[in-house]
Order: structure tokens, then C-alpha cells, then sequence
């Protein structure tokens, strides 16, 4: 192992056994008389639940039959506002909500079963979109169906309107999307009243589930435990979902007594849990005469489902990153998470941003051009620098650089030879076109998040001079494993092997906090860092270790300190950067301890004949502190990329009456080997001073950038101009024929 | 499903006869009867790859084959591509060029590369990209998977 691990592409951790298949995930794991559980689920949008009836030639009596009166203690997913119960009672509010939970040994028989519950519903009406659910007709949640309203308010956008050079306007559209980790939700619970509930499970919280199963049995936290097994990917999908299903999994095995397995198949999974915010934002610019950015309305309005679930987080993300990083003197953004009957949508990669990035950066492309600015040259006037204020009024007080990423991304692409050449051979079936998206993604919770967080790392040295770190931060392919024990290694000075994870297990570990928001190498991976030094300061302080010590001296004097001492433990509680300041009411202030920032470059190929966009190259570049692992990071990126390219061109959710329709990977089209083009990443970096060894947050990032770049691209092609994703070859042959 | 029947094939080199239903999937008798775990089931409609196998040298989606349809034949699964602590080249490869992620593809993903080198021993891009074309990943955007292939050509010359 090198000296000194931070910077290098260390191998995965748990490489080897995901290449041998001896990774256990949740459905590998069985336990004595075990039985299996399934979910019975709405059939209708919205309606009073009038009786629930067991039909056909079934054994019943065989069956364990969970109802909402048999929950011990409340029935709702303790997240946010509560408003989500885990069966409905009276009432359903989206198409597949949960009812009745059913567990048997076989699982054939169970599914016999499940086709013969039948629930009689008396139906209400029901709102489907955005806007019936604004216009307020009908009202099903709350009094005014508003999960969260935002408002920023930086200067005063309406001094403006009326001297400004240009104003420009714009709507833009994003779509529902499905997060398609390849391993389905699924858990295993084993609860009774002697032994209180322990579930095990993919996942990316264990402490939201955690918390939600307290308020699910009303035991004590002591009495519930959690479990990360192996996931198998989560991008958002397994932050507050899983809580869900173990929770469910874990009132049957109350009821039976037994260990209950619950895992969905695909088409369970896509139909039932949560998915992108539909979102829909509507642009005001004013710019002065030489291509100054004046005033900014934005008007940013995502579609949250049927409950709260994390929507006003969502809300919260998409509404800050809304005004990219640019800087302009008067912002006024007002944004609502709205309801509707369709299943509640929730976390997924990026959270809120794509969908207000997407918008912005299609918006100023518009402008330049009414402006007489190329795309590159209106953004430079306009690029956010040291020393001047976000729409939040957050001063950056980092370097930043986004003129220079600019250059270099389109020295990278050969971007000014191609716009002419794409420009010269613009005849014949295939027209090539190329642009870009400039962007930032916070990192960490936003605001005081991470204050309220409080997130713990532990780390235990053993007699043998091993380290192990204790986290709740879970591996979910990203590289937690790897790159925490390249922090620990780096602090330490000790061997890479030398250093443990601990599975994530909510009676071993401390709360490290969720693994979510591009918060885990940045945030909890600082904690680590301080964690492993107050180890090694322990030995020093004891006289046990001398300042410049090998690896073999470390193990040498853990083995006599707990010879001594009996145990050698250590954590660090998070402390936020100081002059941090953030006004919740107002919603000013430091929202993030630090940006990454990037440009984005797709090259696209368009098909007059089949109206099919192949995307032919794309570059990544960012700036994301210092890169702890290069080939990880580049995966996140490359990963991210892929998905956002999924968002952009192939992933189109249809809806029928509330329900996804095309609940099956054979008709919700995620991109295959073959149509990813080259996605080449470049980093540059630029320590963060409060990170681990200077890295900031990178997960969520590559989410962002590809969907207008590619659209930018398209309307460079073809000159026409599409505002929403995703878009698919029949939308781009309407919006043809409409615009020619 | 039917009534049950002898079946008789060989996994992994080893000789396995069992009653089964005829009409029961092969993978959920790898993973159900014969624990062998490392196949996954990602979709169960045969898009996805994850419960890739090799039958007879041949890649096949294990949740689409009935296992009446296995009768003497050879099976292999990721559980028998490493011999004890050799790693097939492949797996090599896609450990240290960040081949795998979530894992969860990566046993099916695996088995479709080195089914395709059997094939085509030193693949360009294009045939790695219809070689593992039935294979889905959510996590790598597969430029690493690429690259883990064409590194595991060099390791393997």
C-alpha cells in the first residue's frame, strides 16, 4: 500500500466480493423459519376505504393478516411532517398505497393471495398534474394542497423591470424519473415483545429507519436496531423508502411471531415507491445592454404525491441552486411543493437541483441569444466570483473559478471548431450540434441542517493495532468504504489495510447522519479524520507512541494501551466551519459549507428521419476540492452522467389515473451499454479547507449538468428550441413539426 | 407449476439431481436449492442481466429458463469463475479499474465479459459495448466496466 493513500485510486474495500458474488444482500440472507410478506395495495387514487374483504379458495387461516388496527403504536413513517401512514385506515390517498400485509411461508401461495384481497373503496375525485393541483379545485391535502412554500428575496427584482435593456421569459419542464438501483427494496424483521424489533435491509439511512420503527412499535430506541446489509445502488431511493418496507416487514414478523423476508419485484418497486419531482419553473430575466445580469424571477414549482415525505427538502435544494452560480443583484425565487394522488415522489440524486439547473441553464442560453451574446460569452459576464453574493446572499469566500472551467471545457471539446463546422455542414439527415451547462451543487444539508444533524463518528483501535471506524454513513457503490479508510490511513499514517468499517448496525454504530447530500466524504469524512487523530493524539499523550512512528509502533502501542487501559475509543461531533450563518425565515445566508462547480459539454447527433438525439461525446469537468480517489470519483461522475443522459433522452415515466403505467424495465427505458457515448472527466482541484484532507461533496453533481447541456445542444443542431424532459423521439418529431 | 421431476445437471463442476418443479425458474433454484446466492434477480423479465448465467458456454437470463430445460446440462455461475483464490482476470480487472460499484450487476456483468472474450479474445469498444449489451448498470455509466474489459485482454495476453 502506498505511504500515503489520499489522492490514489486505492481498490474498492469490498471489491472482491462483489466480483465472486459472495456480497450478501438482503435477499441472500435467510433465517430459521423464516416466511415471506407481501403488500396489498390500493387500487384507486383517492376514496373512503369502505371493507376489505378475503376472497377465493385460500387457507386464511393460515395467512398472517396485518390491518392498521394491529399497529402497537402510531401509524404514520416518522419523517418530516408525519402525514404518511404505513396502512391506510380510512381513507387512500394514491393509486398502490399500502393496506393489508400478508406473510405465508409460500411465496406462491402469497401472491394467490394477494390477488384475492379485494378492498372496496367508495371513490373521490382525485388530482393528477401540478397544475389541477395549484388550480385547487379539488383540495386533498391540507387546506390549500401546499406541502412547502420558499420564498428568496435578494434585492428588489420589481425596481428593475421597467429600465431593463431586455426582458426575458421561459417555461421549462422536467419529468418524473425512476431511480432503478438494480437491487429492488427489501428487508428482513425479526420482532416480538421479548427481543423488541431488529430489521435488516438495503438501505441508505439506518437511522431514519430507526427512528421511524420507535414510532411504529412505541418501544424505546434500545429496543430497535437496524441493519444495513449490501445494497445494491440507492441514488435517493433508498433515503426514505425503506422505512416503508421495514417497517412492514417488521409488523408481520410482530404478528407471526416469525422472521418475515419482504422484497419487491421490479414491477413493485417502480409502480409503488418514490421517484424524481415533476417540476415545472417559470423564468423572468432582466439583463442590462452589455449582457448584464439585473434581475431574476423565478417561479419553481415541484410535484411532491400524495404525502410530505422530504419534499420540502427537496424544495429547499432546488429553490437555492435556482439561480446557478452566477451573480446577480436582485433574485426573488418562489417556490411550492405541491400534492397530488400519484405515489410520493422523494429522494433521488441531486434532489431538487437538475430540475431548477435544467431550467436556468436552457433560460440563459435564450437570453444570450435574444441578447446577440453567444451562449459562453453571456455567462462569462455573468459567472459568480470570490467575494460576491449567491441568490441566498451566501458570500463565496472560496476561489472560484468558473470562467477558467468554462475555458477549459470547451478547449477540451474542440467547442469552437465543431460550432463552426456543425454550422458549415448543417445539411442532411443527421445534424450534429454541441453545448454546454455552467453549475454548482452544494454540499452537506442545507442551511443549519448539519448543526441539527449533530452527526457522530466513532473509531476503536484493537489489541492488535487494528482501526475501526463506527458510522451509520452507508457503502451503497459510491466508495464509502474506501474512501473512509483512506482518510483514516492518511490521518493515522498507518497501513491502508489497517483500517476497518463497521457494517452500519444502529446498535453498534453512532448516527453519522444520513447518507445523502453529497454529505458523506465532505462531512462525514471530516469527522472521520478527527475521530482517527484523537486516536493516534491518545497514544502520543500516553507516552505509548512517539511522533514519527511506523505502522508496526502504532499496532505495537494500541496492543499496550488496552493492555493498560482496557479500551482505546475515540469520536468527534460535528462543529460547523465558523461564520457560517443561515436565517431559516428569511431564507439568507450560508445555505452550503461549500459549492462544487463544473461545466458540462455534450455533443449531439440528431436524426431528421427518425428524430432519435445520439449523444456523441460529452465532458465532465469540476471542481470538487481535493479528489480523494480518483477512479471512484470518476465512477460517481461517470455514474451520474449515465443517468442524467437516462433523464434527459430515455426515461419517460407514464401515468395513467396516478399510476405509473410502465412499471416494468422493458418499457421504462434506462440507457444500456450501448447508448452511452464517451463520458470524459476531468477534475480540478482546489482543497476545501473543512473537508477531509480538502475534498467537498461530489455525488449529486453529475446529476445536474447533462440534460441542458444536451438540450443546448440540440437547439444548436437544429435550431429548434425544446424545454422539457424528458424528451423522447415522438416529442422531438411533434415540437418539429410545430416550430417549421 | 406441475408435479415434481428428477432434473440432473452439473454446476460449477458439480454433479446435482434433484426434484423439482419442471416449470421453476433456474435462478430461483440457484439461489433457493442449490444457495448459490451470487446470481441476482434484478427484473425478472430477462432486461436486465443480473441473473446472468452460462449454460453449456452459452449466456443466458436464468429467471427466463424454465429448469426442465437445464437436463444434463453444464452450468456455471459467478460462484464458479474463481478457482480458490485465483481471480479470473475479469474479476481482477474490475476491481482495480472500478468495474464494480453497487455490485449488485456486477456477478451477471462479469460472466458477460468473459463470455465475450471466450468469443472475441481482444474486443474493441464497439463489440464490448454489444457484448454487454443485455447487461444493465445503474451505478458506473459503464465507462469503467469498458475499461476493466479491455485491461483484463492485456492481463490475459
Amino acid at each position: 500500500m502506498p505511504d500515503h493513500p489520499f489522492g490514489k485510486s486505492i481498490p474498492r474495500k469490498e471489491g472482491r466480493k462483489k466480483v465472486t458474488g459472495e456480497a450478501l444482500y438482503v435477499d441472500d440472507l435467510s433465517f430459521n423459519g423464516m416466511i415471506h410478506g407481501v403488500t396489498v395495495r390500493s387500487p384507486v387514487a383517492r376514496g373512503k376505504i369502505k371493507n376489505i374483504l378475503f376472497e377465493g379458495d385460500l387457507p386464511w387461516d393460515e395467512f398472517t393478516i396485518v390491518t392498521a388496527k394491529d399497529i402497537p403504536g402510531g401509524n404514520f413513517v416518522a419523517l418530516i411532517l408525519n402525514d404518511q401512514p404505513y396502512l391506510a385506515a380510512e381513507m387512500v390517498n394514491h393509486p398502490e398505497e399500502p393496506v393489508v400485509l400478508l406473510a405465508h411461508e409460500s411465496k406462491y401461495l402469497l401472491e394467490e393471495a394477494r390477488r384475492n384481497v379485494c378492498i372496496e373503496i367508495d371513490e373521490l375525485p382525485a388530482v393528477y398534474s401540478l397544475e389541477d393541483s395549484l388550480a385547487r379545485q379539488t383540495v386533498i391535502w391540507g387546506e390549500d394542497n401546499i406541502f412547502k412554500k420558499f420564498l428568496v428575496d435578494k434585492g428588489n427584482v420589481d425596481d428593475v423591470w421597467s429600465n431593463a435593456h431586455l426582458i426575458v421569459e421561459g417555461e421549462y419542464r422536467t419529468g418524473a424519473q425512476e431511480q432503478l438501483y438494480i437491487e429492488n427494496n427489501g428487508a428482513i424483521a425479526i420482532a416480538n415483545k421479548k427481543d423488541g424489533v431488529t430489521v435488516w435491509g438495503s438501505m441508505q439511512c439506518p437511522y431514519y429507519i430507526h427512528k421511524a420503527l420507535v414510532k411504529l412499535f412505541d418501544l424505546t430506541e434500545d429496543r430497535i436496531r437496524v441493519i444495513q446489509t449490501e445494497t445494491g445502488g440507492g441514488f435517493g431511493g433508498k433515503e426514505e423508502y425503506p422505512s416503508m418496507i421495514a417497517g412492514h416487514a417488521a409488523l408481520l414478523a410482530w404478528k407471526s411471531g416469525k422472521p418475515v423476508k419482504m422484497v419487491y419485484d421490479r414491477a413493485e418497486d417502480m409502480v409503488a415507491t418514490t421517484k424524481r419531482h415533476p417540476s415545472r419553473t417559470r423564468h423572468k430575466t432582466a439583463v442590462s445592454a452589455d449582457g448584464k445580469l439585473l434581475a431574476m424571477e423565478i417561479e419553481f414549482i415541484i410535484d411532491g404525491g400524495a404525502y410530505c415525505t422530504l419534499s420540502p427538502v427537496v424544495l429547499s435544494r432546488g429553490t437555492i441552486h435556482a439561480a446557478g452560480p452566477y451573480y446577480c443583484p436582485n433574485v426573488r425565487i418562489k417556490s411550492q411543493a405541491v400534492a397530488t394522488n400519484v405515489p410520493p415522489q422523494g429522494a433521488f440524486r441531486g434532489f431538487g437541483a437538475p430540475q431548477s439547473i435544467f431550467a436556468l441553464e436552457r433560460h440563459l442560453d435564450k437570453v444570450a441569444r435574444q441578447l446577440g451574446l453567444t451562449a459562453e460569452e453571456f455567462r462569462r459576464r455573468n459567472f459568480i466570483h470570490e467575494g460576491e453574493t449567491t441568490a441566498t446572499s451566501q458570500e463565496i469566500r472560496e476561489r472560484v473559478d468558473m470562467e477558467g472551467l468554462l475555458n477549459k471545457a470547451l478547449e477540451l471539446t474542440d467547442y469552437h471548431a465543431k460550432t463552426r463546422r456543425f454550422a458549415a455542414e448543417r445539411a442532411g439527415r443527421v445534424r450534429r450540434g454541441i453545448g454546454f451547462a455552467s453549475f454548482m451543487h452544494g454540499a452537506g444539508f442545507t442551511g443549519s441542517g448539519e448543526v441539527y444533524l449533530q452527526s457522530v463518528v466513532g473509531a476503536e483501535a484493537t489489541a492488535d493495532g487494528r482501526v475501526q471506524l463506527l458510522a451509520a454513513s452507508t457503502e451503497i457503490g459510491q466508495g464509502t468504504n474506501t474512501i473512509f479508510s483512506q482518510i483514516a490511513s492518511e490521518a493515522l499514517g498507518i497501513d491502508f489495510d489497517l483500517i476497518e468499517v463497521l457494517q452500519p448496525d444502529t446498535s453498534k454504530v453512532p448516527n453519522s447522519g444520513p447518507t445523502v447530500a453529497s454529505r458523506t466524504a465532505m462531512v462525514v469524512g471530516k469527522l472521520v479524520e478527527s475521530a482517527v487523530r484523537g486516536l493516534k493524539q491518545t497514544l502520543i499523550g500516553s507516552g505509548l507512541l512517539a511522533d514519527n512512528y511506523s505502522s508496526s509502533d502504532f499496532r505495537k502501542a494500541c496492543g499496550e494501551y488496552i493492555a493498560r487501559f482496557g479500551s482505546l475509543k475515540t469520536s468527534a461531533t460535528y462543529q460547523p466551519p465558523p461564520n457560517v450563518h443561515w436565517d431559516d425565515e428569511k431564507y439568507q445566508g450560508d445555505a452550503y459549507g461549500a459549492y462544487a462547480w463544473a461545466v458540462y459539454v455534450a455533443q449531439v447527433a440528431f436524426d431528421e428521419m427518425t428524430y432519435e438525439a445520439h449523444v456523441e461525446d460529452f465532458v465532465a469537468l469540476q471542481e470538487v476540492g481535493r479528489v480523494i480517489n480518483p477512479v471512484l470519483a470518476a465512477g460517481q461522475i461517470e455514474g451520474g452522467v449515465a443517468q442524467a443522459i437516462g433523464f434527459t433522452l430515455f426515461e419517460n415515466v407514464v401515468w395513467k389515473d396516478g399510476r405509473m403505467i410502465n412499471n416494468q424495465m422493458t418499457n421504462y427505458i434506462i440507457p444500456t451499454p450501448a447508448d452511452i457515448p464517451p463520458i470524459r472527466v476531468y477534475f480540478q482541484e482546489n482543497p476545501y479547507a473543512y473537508g477531509p484532507g480538502g475534498a467537498k461533496g461530489i455525488g449529486e453533481l453529475p446529476m445536474d449538468g447533462a440534460a441542458p447541456a444536451i438540450l443546448n445542444a440540440l437547439e444548436n443542431a437544429t435550431g429548434l428550441s425544446f424545454n422539457e424532459v424528458p424528451l423522447l423521439p415522438e416529442k422531438m418529431m411533434e415540437g418539429t413539426l410545430a416550430q417549421s | 407449476m406441475g408435479s415434481l421431476q428428477t432434473i440432473q445437471f452439473i454446476v460449477n463442476g458439480k454433479s446435482e439431481k434433484r426434484e423439482l418443479f419442471p416449470m421453476a425458474r433456474l435462478l430461483d433454484v440457484l439461489r433457493e436449492e442449490l444457495k448459490l446466492t451470487g446470481t441476482k434477480e434484478g427484473c425478472g423479465e430477462g432486461e436486465c442481466g443480473a441473473c446472468t448465467v452460462l449454460i453449456d458456454g452459452q449466456i443466458v437470463n436464468s429467471c427466463l429458463v424454465p429448469v426442465a430445460q437445464v437436463e444434463g446440462t453444464t452450468i456455471t455461475t459467478i460462484e464458479g469463475i474463481a478457482h480458490e483464490n485465483d481471480l479470473h482476470a475479469v474479476q481482477q480487472a474490475f476491481i482495480e479499474h472500478g468495474g464494480a460499484q453497487c455490485g449488485i450487476c456486477t456477478p451477471g456483468m462479469v460472466l458477460a465479459a468473459i463470455n465475450l472474450l471466450e468469443r472475441s479474445p481482444n474486443p474493441n469498444e464497439n463489440e464490448i459495448r454489444t457484448g454487454l449489451a443485455g447487461n444493465l448498470c445503474r451505478c458506473t455509466g459503464y465507462m469503467k466496466i469498458f475499461e476493466s474489459i479491455l485491461k483484463a485482454c492485456q492481463l490475459n495476453r
